[in-house]
């Protein structure tokens, strides 16, 4: 099956390991990936941030570079989901709004896609602690995904899984609102650590880059002994 | 409405520091959540009901010429007299009118947020009048010198029960404990006087029925009904935008505000009122006046905004909201606070006084996923933003340039190539142990309490590229 991978921006410049699992996972169970090299940014950071305009020209960019693709997929929920809101943006459009339509209804989250496309949910993954699992609030509110992440959890060997109390409450990341306003979204990080810290859990493991970088920063600020993880490195773990 | 002259990130500062406050907020977020989502799923098919909800309001917009006008013909049949305001002044110069007229020296009021818009208390106190509220979280917040409430539902929310107490100590000479039961009692004595001796009361309204030309009010302390109960010349002022047709429409709503509201099934009083004391009635009023607030409602109505007017002040929003989580109503700088005030108060009161208040948000969604009429209120936050940078020109100078920046390089690969290229190298005096913990420019907010990862030093495409030309892994 030949998917097209939507690396994002963080991934590709901050958490390249990321990257690098989603592809192995794929590619083990039975993908051919494809990457478009004129892929850069689903325009996010200024589209929240009212920059309508300027993003524009990015997610023109976007739709253009992966015309060709039968799937896309992403290891973000918050990036799927900018691409889901691509038609209404591009609303009224002779164009692009087709165009855009077209990118948003083939274009899947990494989870979502290995439980709903593939109908997999045991990868063959096997590591060994304690874990809990952080729902980013754009992939689970917003894009809808809330299963996907758990049922290919719970078939990872030797992990065991401890739900984080608060799972649903913003980790404060909010793209731009980190730096805005840095001093609340610091609060409410510092108030995620300690929920994750209540758990016992070794592993904190998410499925967004943007949620991770910001509650991985804090846990290493304060020196806590958990491990960060991307979903797609816990299901990369043989 | 506007409750702070201190710049927005003085007051963020200020909040963030106030440790009772955070408490108090968070504990009470947790009760309303965890009770509101019980109360959900007892009552079963709890979306069902929110399509409902909204379903009613939007057809109430869509019609509410045709009900204000119903309601207004049905008030003046059952002896009452309907005012349409359409400012706050109009609206508090009728009331004053009233109060002059009937020379009232003692109001007794309960709970109403448009009064708070209309700033109707400081009018009528500049008469020597006598204003009391008598819900007990404003009636604490008016004896502590008249603070504003943090909360549109629980006024008093960020008080704990020893800041209660001595703020009846300090201020009238409250001797007795901290006890909730000892407070409320002490209350209840003092403001039982207030209703009986006083000249007018004055309600607000949380659903007005067209059909019947009645007001509804829903309490749990029972005070709007001894307000409406003696004395004898009553006023109630509503948003425009608060009515529904008919008592079934009323039930809908109401059965969705007492639950996202405050977890109940029922509020302790629900209370329906209509006209005056006519031939053969036991009670009522002599004198009922209705005043119905505009206020700037009619712009938004038939906008871009216009589902923010769906909103039956439930407050489940703000209950929601992880930011209001912990910096407290008071931030806002207006009396509506958290997602419904920064939608509502930009709108109401112009972006020159609220203009960082659709920035104190992540956009993560719980609002929206609270409201039970369905309110899409993230995307109304966004939709704020966009108007400020695009429409007000109110975007800071070097952020603008930056997601200039931003449009630039994220639409040309080879722009970005070169600054992915220079990443490493760019951010290398800053980085140790590949990470960054003193970040230059905006980064610099981040890095006060977190860590940053350092860009990687070969990007993750390359290694893509490289291993699909059979290179190393």
């Amino acid at each position: 099956m030949k998917v097209t991978l939507f690396a994002t921006c963080l991934v590709d410049m901050f958490q390249g390991d990321v990257g690098k699992a989603v592809v192995e996972v794929l590619e083990r169970l039975g993908c051919d990936i494809d990457f478009p090299e004129n892929q850069i940014c689903c325009g996010q950071p200024a589209y929240n941030s009212g920059y309508v305009k300027e993003s524009k020209n990015a997610m023109k960019k976007m739709i253009s570079a992966f015309e060709q693709a039968e799937y896309v997929v992403s290891p973000s929920g918050s990036c799927v989901y900018m691409f889901k809101e691509y038609p209404d943006v591009f609303q009224g459009d002779p164009i692009w709004e087709q165009k855009a339509q077209a990118l948003a209804d083939k274009t899947y989250e990494f989870t979502e896609f290995i439980v709903n496309v593939l109908k997999i949910e045991d990868v063959g993954a096997h590591l060994e602690g304690t874990a809990t699992y952080h729902t980013s609030c754009h992939m689970t509110r917003l894009l809808g995904v809330k299963e996907a992440p758990l049922k290919l959890l719970r078939q990872v060997k030797g992990l065991q899984y401890v739900e984080l109390p608060g799972k649903d409450r913003c980790c404060g990341f909010g793209g731009t609102f980190s730096v805005k306003m840095g001093n609340i979204s610091g609060e409410m990080v510092t108030e995620k650590v300690h929920d994750v810290e209540q758990t016992g859990a070794d592993i904190l493991i998410g499925a967004d880059a943007g949620c991770l970088i910001n509650i991985g920063g804090r846990i290493n600020r304060q020196g806590k002994p958990i491990k960060v993880m991307h979903i797609a490195e816990v299901l990369n773990c043989q | 409405m506007k409750t702070s002259d201190d710049l927005f990130n003085h007051r963020v500062t200020k909040e963030l520091d106030n440790t009772f406050m955070r408490g108090a907020v968070s504990s009470a977020q947790e009760r309303f959540q965890t009770r509101r989502l019980l109360q959900a799923a007892e009552l079963g098919h709890w979306e069902e009901w929110r399509s409902h909800g909204e379903e009613i309001r939007k057809h109430v917009l869509a019609n509410l010429d045709f009900y204000l006008y119903q309601l207004s013909e049905n008030v003046a049949q059952r002896g009452g007299h309907v005012y349409f305001a359409q400012t706050a002044k109009e609206a508090t110069n009728y009331i004053k009118g009233i109060a002059k007229k009937k020379n009232a020296k003692k109001i007794v009021k309960s709970k109403s947020m448009v009064t708070e818009e209309i700033n109707l208390n400081t009018v009528l106190e500049e008469l020597s009048c006598e204003v009391i509220e008598t819900d007990l979280g404003e009636y604490i917040l008016q004896v502590d010198d008249h603070e504003p409430p943090s909360h549109i539902v629980v006024p008093a929310l960020h008080k704990n029960k020893e800041q209660i107490r001595d703020v009846f100590k300090e201020k009238q000479g409250y001797d007795k404990t901290e006890k909730p039961e000892e407070l409320a009692l002490y209350v209840r004595e003092k403001l039982r006087n207030e209703y009986l001796t006083a000249d007018i009361g004055i309600t607000g309204c949380n659903f007005a029925i067209a059909e019947s030309g009645s007001i509804t009010l829903v309490t749990n302390e029972g005070n709007a009904d001894l307000v409406t109960a003696l004395p004898k010349t009553q006023i109630t002022v509503m948003g425009m935008e608060r009515i529904v047709p008919t008592f079934e429409e009323m039930e809908v709503l109401v059965s969705l505000l007492t639950r996202s509201a405050v977890g109940q099934k029922l509020t302790s009083y629900i209370t329906t009122l209509t006209g005056i004391k006519e031939e053969g009635d036991t009670d009522g009023p002599e004198e009922f006046h209705l005043v119905i607030v505009d206020n700037g409602r009619s712009d938004i109505l038939g906008g871009e905004f216009q589902p923010i007017l769906q909103c039956i002040r439930c407050a489940a929003c703000v209950n929601a909201c992880p930011v209001y989580r912990h910096v407290g109503g008071h931030t806002y700088g207006s009396i509506y606070s958290g997602p419904v005030g920064v939608v509502l108060s930009p709108l109401l009161g112009g972006y020159d006084d609220y203009k960082e208040l659709p920035y104190a948000s992540t956009l993560c969604g719980a609002c929206t996923d609270a409201c039970p009429v369905k309110i899409p209120l993230h995307q109304l936050i966004h939709r704020h933003r966009q108007v400020i940078v695009e429409n007000e020109g109110r975007a800071p100078v070097s952020e603008k340039l930056l997601m200039k920046a931003f449009g630039l390089g994220a639409s040309s690969p080879t722009l970005y190539k070169m600054a992915a290229k220079m990443a490493s190298p760019t951010m290398s005096p800053f980085t140790k142990d590949n990470k960054i913990s003193n970040g230059p420019g905006p980064l610099k907010a981040w890095t006060e309490t977190r860590d940053f990862p350092a860009p990687n030093k070969d990007n993750f495409r390359n290694w893509l590229k490289q291993r699909s030309k059979g290179g190393e892994q």
